[in-house]
């Protein structure tokens, strides 16, 4: 069971956003990476978030360059899910490979600042603050798997090969 | 079963008949990291515990973002980088040699071939009928320490063009006018593979530049049709041999079908701050630019490059715009030195940038100033994007961008033709 509290973006938040191309010097410097985190889309986001809170967006999260310091400082930045009405693909897969959930679900229900809870395992969320309950997409099989084992390098080091 | 090009694709890799939605374990021909991703997939590979990469001649490192490095970091990343293909025996492609994308097209990606890269324009290779997919740092690690990775099968949306286009209309409007319909996420998770008369009169550049841009409409993978065009092209590299033909099967399935006459197309582009908030060059004519960028994955090649000297052969830049022009490769840049386009740009004004991602990712060589506008022929408008969020990026054709380097405002090609 995850717990936290939601911060909201909207739309077509680009990797560019959540890590501009001109901080390209630090992604070899994680940590000092880390805190410039959604700076473009909120500035204030790195200073504000706490561990277990949730980023709640809009649709096509995560769209445009392949880069995984997206979702990489993200989790370093103590989120412990992603939820949007949509997820572009390349982050989507990255995501789960860095073991942070991305979950798809109808987040105009939920509102800046509530606190969530989220059930993995039943595919659930509520929303303690406004009493919602949400279900979210069903994660493909082989991704639950990668997911379950924290990401994909401790999925390879586990089995050493990758089946489906 | 009658299958689209992806499923005959991860079919045949495969080894089982496939279709739209399965998942499957397919062999790599090519996994490729970049260095701004290729740091992490160095340091992923060595956490995974795997010793050796599978297959050193199917792993290649790719130096262009940022290259030549402007800051002590990046060049210590591409210490790592030379030192991880030395190691492992992989092919590097060192400051110089040009934009990924256009380096696999050139030497490396072939028909039929499944390619995995760690940038998301990796589809550009889909103009050559490879099924080449963008991936991260880890996945492609894992790639290249297995020698290969898992796939779903993507649903196809079938872009059928018809007709043909009007001069001064070339591929990159085609895709702008596409990504405008279909939208940002119009073909998330999807193949898109295109077809018909228009399609199949495309040379390889324009292919590549549609190719190119799938992902900006979310797709998987944007896949053509291996035919003469695709033939010619490799042999022009020297690379005959890697020929077969693919074409999708009649009868295949499409999840919906997106009809575009080619005639009625005009120069389009991409406003600020996403790809799919296009219109016409027409409808912005008077806005005013600071910054022309020809170049990049997109419209970095020979064509491009005669496209904007051609425009641009006996005229000026205008006095408040600066003109970029970055060759996609080395063997762009000696092609069009020999053509004298180079030549032309540089006597109408422009600065020419050494072949790599150049001004395209904000990281060094053109970023803007505060309020600045800048027409790129680039893929990617996004905020931020070219190392200002305070500035404004618009997308369009070389056609296009060379005759607004004139105006110094965004005009209709067609008016200066
Ligand atoms: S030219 Fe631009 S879009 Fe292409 S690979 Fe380089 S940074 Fe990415």
């Amino acid at each position: 069971m995850l717990r936290g509290k939601a911060f909201k973006f909207g739309d077509d938040i680009s990797t560019d956003l959540i890590v501009p191309g001109r901080l390209a010097h630090l992604r070899s410097n994680l940590p000092e990476l880390a805190k410039h985190v959604l700076e473009d889309a909120d500035p204030s986001f790195a200073s504000r978030v706490r561990p277990g809170d949730v980023v709640v967006a809009g649709k096509n999260f995560g769209l445009g360059s392949s880069r995984e310091h997206a979702p990489l400082v993200i989790k370093m930045a103590g989120v412990s899910a992603v939820l949007a009405r949509s997820a572009a693909r390349i982050f989507f897969r990255n995501a789960i490979n860095q073991g942070l959930p991305v979950l798809i679900c109808d987040t105009d229900r939920i509102a800046e600042g509530d606190e969530l809870e989220v059930d993995l395992a039943s595919g659930t969320i509520k929303d303690l603050t406004n009493g919602a309950a949400l279900t979210f997409g069903k994660i493909p099989p082989v991704m639950l798997r990668i997911l379950n084992e924290g990401g994909l390098i401790p999925y390879v080091q586990r089995y050493g090969n990758i089946k489906v | 079963m009658a299958g689209t090009l992806a499923e005959k694709i991860l079919g045949r890799k495969s080894g089982v008949d496939v279709r739209a939605g399965d998942i499957v374990v397919v062999p790599v021909d090519l996994a490729f990291v970049q260095d701004t991703t290729g740091p992490l997939t160095v340091r992923q590979f060595q956490a995974s515990g795997l010793k050796k990469v599978a297959d050193a001649k199917k792993a290649a490192v790719f130096l262009d973002h940022a290259a030549p490095s402007p800051r002590s970091e990046l060049s210590n990343d591409h210490r790592l980088l030379r030192d991880f293909a030395a190691k492992h025996g992989c092919l590097l492609f060192d400051v110089g040699e040009g934009v990924c994308h256009q380096l696999v097209a050139e030497n490396l990606a072939g028909p039929g071939e499944v390619i995995v890269g760690a940038d998301s324009h990796s589809v550009t290779a889909g103009a050559l009928g490879a099924f080449a997919t963008g991936m991260g740092s880890t996945d492609v690690a894992v790639a290249m320490g297995l020698g290969k990775t898992w796939l779903r099968v993507p649903e196809t949306v079938k872009v059928l063009v018809r007709g043909s286009f009007q001069k001064g209309v070339s591929g990159k409007d085609l895709i702008l006018y596409l990504i405008g319909r279909v939208g940002a996420d119009g073909a998330t998770y999807k193949s898109l593979e295109f077809g018909g008369g228009a399609v199949n009169g495309m040379g390889m550049a324009d292919r590549l530049t549609v190719a190119n841009m799938a992902v900006e409409a979310g797709a998987k993978v944007g896949l053509f049709p291996s035919d003469r065009v695709t033939e010619e092209y490799l042999r022009g590299w020297g690379r005959g041999h890697k020929y077969v033909p693919l074409q999708p099967d009649p009868g295949a399935t499409y999840e919906s079908v997106v009809d575009i006459d080619a005639s009625v197309l005009e120069p389009m582009v991409s406003r600020p701050h996403t790809v799919d908030n296009v219109t016409t060059a027409r409808e912005l004519k008077g806005t005013r630019v600071h910054q022309v960028f020809i170049g990049t994955c997109t419209n970095g090649r020979v064509e491009d490059l005669a496209v904007a000297a051609r425009t641009l052969r006996g005229k000026r830049c205008h006095a408040g715009t600066r003109l970029l022009v970055a060759p996609a490769s080395r063997r762009v840049l000696l092609g069009a030195m020999r053509k004298g386009y180079i030549r032309t740009l540089v006597e109408a004004g422009a600065t020419v940038l050494p072949p790599g991602c150049a001004a395209c990712l904000g990281v060094h060589q053109g970023v803007l100033g505060d309020g600045e506008v800048c027409l790129s022929t680039a893929n990617r408008n996004f905020k931020g994007r070219m190392g200002n969020p305070e500035s404004q990026i618009y997308l369009a054709s070389p056609a296009t961008a060379a005759a607004s380097a004139i105006a110094g405002e965004i005009v209709d090609p067609r008016e200066v033709m």
